[in-house]
């Protein structure tokens, strides 16, 4: 599928709704080579008690799931890229992976915290799956990390696994605890990438960002700068996160970066928090303030085209225009094709 | 200006020595300044309460530090509403739809905590009602 054809498609796509899904497109040389797949995260099914569930996350997750169905052409795979629950209960696992269940691919998953700090990623082992792997697809090397450990000491400390859970559930509670890939999973990586060559595409898939940007809402891996060391000898390497639902794109070194959005809720940029100092990448030019009465707004989906190793993000977003976060071949790095020279007023809202 | 300080000081000489009415000590802006605090944190405890509406849905899950609600643009001109309200009028939006509960009165003390939590993360913002 080129690019025309996608537009037309996402055209339709826009016309039928607008949601929060990636559709990711890894693009080559050879026409014949591409191949796309759909990124869905951040669902945050919350349980209120027995079959009850929060209404709203419910629908966030189900919309998605019906437009990824309408994929035309079809995607290679699908990805949810973590925080399928809230607050870790088997309950809210098995409701999200019911909803999940409607698509026509059994999904791929990355761990989120929401999934992990209740039973430490027992019942996620047992039932979705592997905490971190990696597989080759169609001449690309993708890593699934889980980035959103910690220490021993913190997750040991508290007096029962609910209390643990609900510490890292509050993004911005001070009692919280910074995520890391950790060393046991940073070696496991360099063994997996020693044996890819260095010419091959990788894609890293993570929950929180490999970069830093603010530690007072763990937007933030600790050891993201060893883990980013690991990914350098590679000529193209891109990088896609979940967890900060809000659009952020950033260039480090080799690395492209780009999250993707929630199908739940939106977050405020940090630098809407007035008290604290905070590291969005300089490159991202902001989506504008959610609207609260439209409660899928601020989500969105996005196609994800990886030309020759590069990577062009198409966002659809509701009650606004659409953006495109391109790579740049001449600033090497990824820029909004529209907003990025007008950073004072990219969008108005509200 | 010496008349004036003359003045001041006939007025305090024809008062009663207990009167300073408008001095407050350190020792007063303290217990003030806790007060205060006391009810920033019901504030925060109520932001984080899963109790506070029906289906355990925080205030904090989206408006982490509170960021977002913009306590310094209210009273302003609430476009969904259709009219001019108050910040308290839109929490009471957020209890009953994210929430999903019951609105609380504007002088209920959550009320009050609530709006003084909101508020205090805000510091040093400067005032911009009707902003949007």
């Amino acid at each position: 599928m080129n690019r025309r054809d996608f537009l037309k498609q996402s055209g339709l796509l826009l016309a039928a709704s607008t949601l929060p899904l990636s559709l990711v497109e890894i693009a080559f040389a050879k026409a014949e080579d591409n191949f796309s797949f759909a990124y869905i995260s951040d669902a945050h099914i919350q349980q209120i008690k027995g079959t009850q569930f929060v209404r709203n996350w419910d629908r966030g997750l189900m919309r998605a799931v019906a437009e990824a169905n309408l994929l035309d052409p079809k995607p290679d795979f699908i990805m949810f890229g973590g925080d399928l629950a809230q607050l870790g209960k088997p309950e809210e696992i098995d409701h999200g992976l019911e909803i999940l269940s409607a698509l026509h691919q059994k999904p791929r998953f990355v761990l989120g915290e929401h999934d992990f700090y209740l039973d430490m990623g027992e019942y996620w082992a047992k039932k979705v799956s592997e905490h971190h792997y990696s597989f080759d697809h169609k001449g690309v090397h993708f890593v699934v990390l889980n980035s959103i450990l910690t220490h021993d000491e913190w997750s040991n400390k508290w007096s029962s696994p609910e209390e643990r859970m609900a510490m890292m559930a509050g993004l911005d509670n001070p009692l919280g605890s910074p995520f890391m890939v950790g060393e046991a999973q940073r070696n496991w990586l360099k063994a997996d990438l020693d044996k890819v060559d260095k010419t091959t595409p990788v894609v890293v898939f993570s929950h929180s960002p490999l970069q830093k940007i603010y530690k007072g809402w763990n937007f933030w891996t600790d050891d993201a700068e060893q883990v980013q060391a690991l990914l350098k000898p590679f000529n193209k390497v891109t990088v896609i996160y979940g967890h900060v639902h809000q659009i952020q794109y950033n260039q480090i070194g080799n690395i492209s970066f780009h999250s993707v959005m929630a199908t739940s809720w939106p977050w405020p940029y940090p630098s809407t928090y007035a008290q604290a100092e905070q590291f969005l990448p300089k490159l991202t030019v902001e989506m504008n303030r959610a609207d609260p009465f439209f409660e899928r707004d601020a989500t969105g989906w996005q196609l994800i085209d990886i030309a020759t190793g590069n990577t062009a993000v198409h966002y659809q977003l509701p009650e606004n225009k659409p953006r495109t976060v391109a790579f740049n071949p001449e600033t090497k790095r990824p820029e909004d094709s529209e907003y990025q020279q007008q950073r004072e007023v990219p969008q108005t809202h509200y | 200006m010496l008349n004036y300080k003359k003045m001041l000081i006939v007025l305090a000489l024809s008062l009663p020595s207990v009167v300073n009415a408008d001095e407050f000590t350190k020792a007063d802006l303290a217990q003030w300044d806790s007060e205060f605090q006391t009810v920033v944190k019901q504030g925060r405890a109520a932001f984080t309460d899963p109790a506070l509406g029906s289906n355990g849905v925080v205030c904090a899950q989206c408006h982490p530090n509170a960021a977002n609600t913009h306590p310094e643009t209210y009273p302003k001109f609430q476009k969904q509403i259709g009219k001019v309200i108050s910040l308290w009028e839109m929490v009471n939006w957020c209890l009953r739809n994210p929430l999903e509960g019951q609105p609380l009165a504007a002088d209920d003390p959550k009320m009050t905590a609530l709006v003084a939590y909101i508020t205090s993360e805000r510091k040093g913002v400067k005032l911009e009602a009707g902003k949007h």
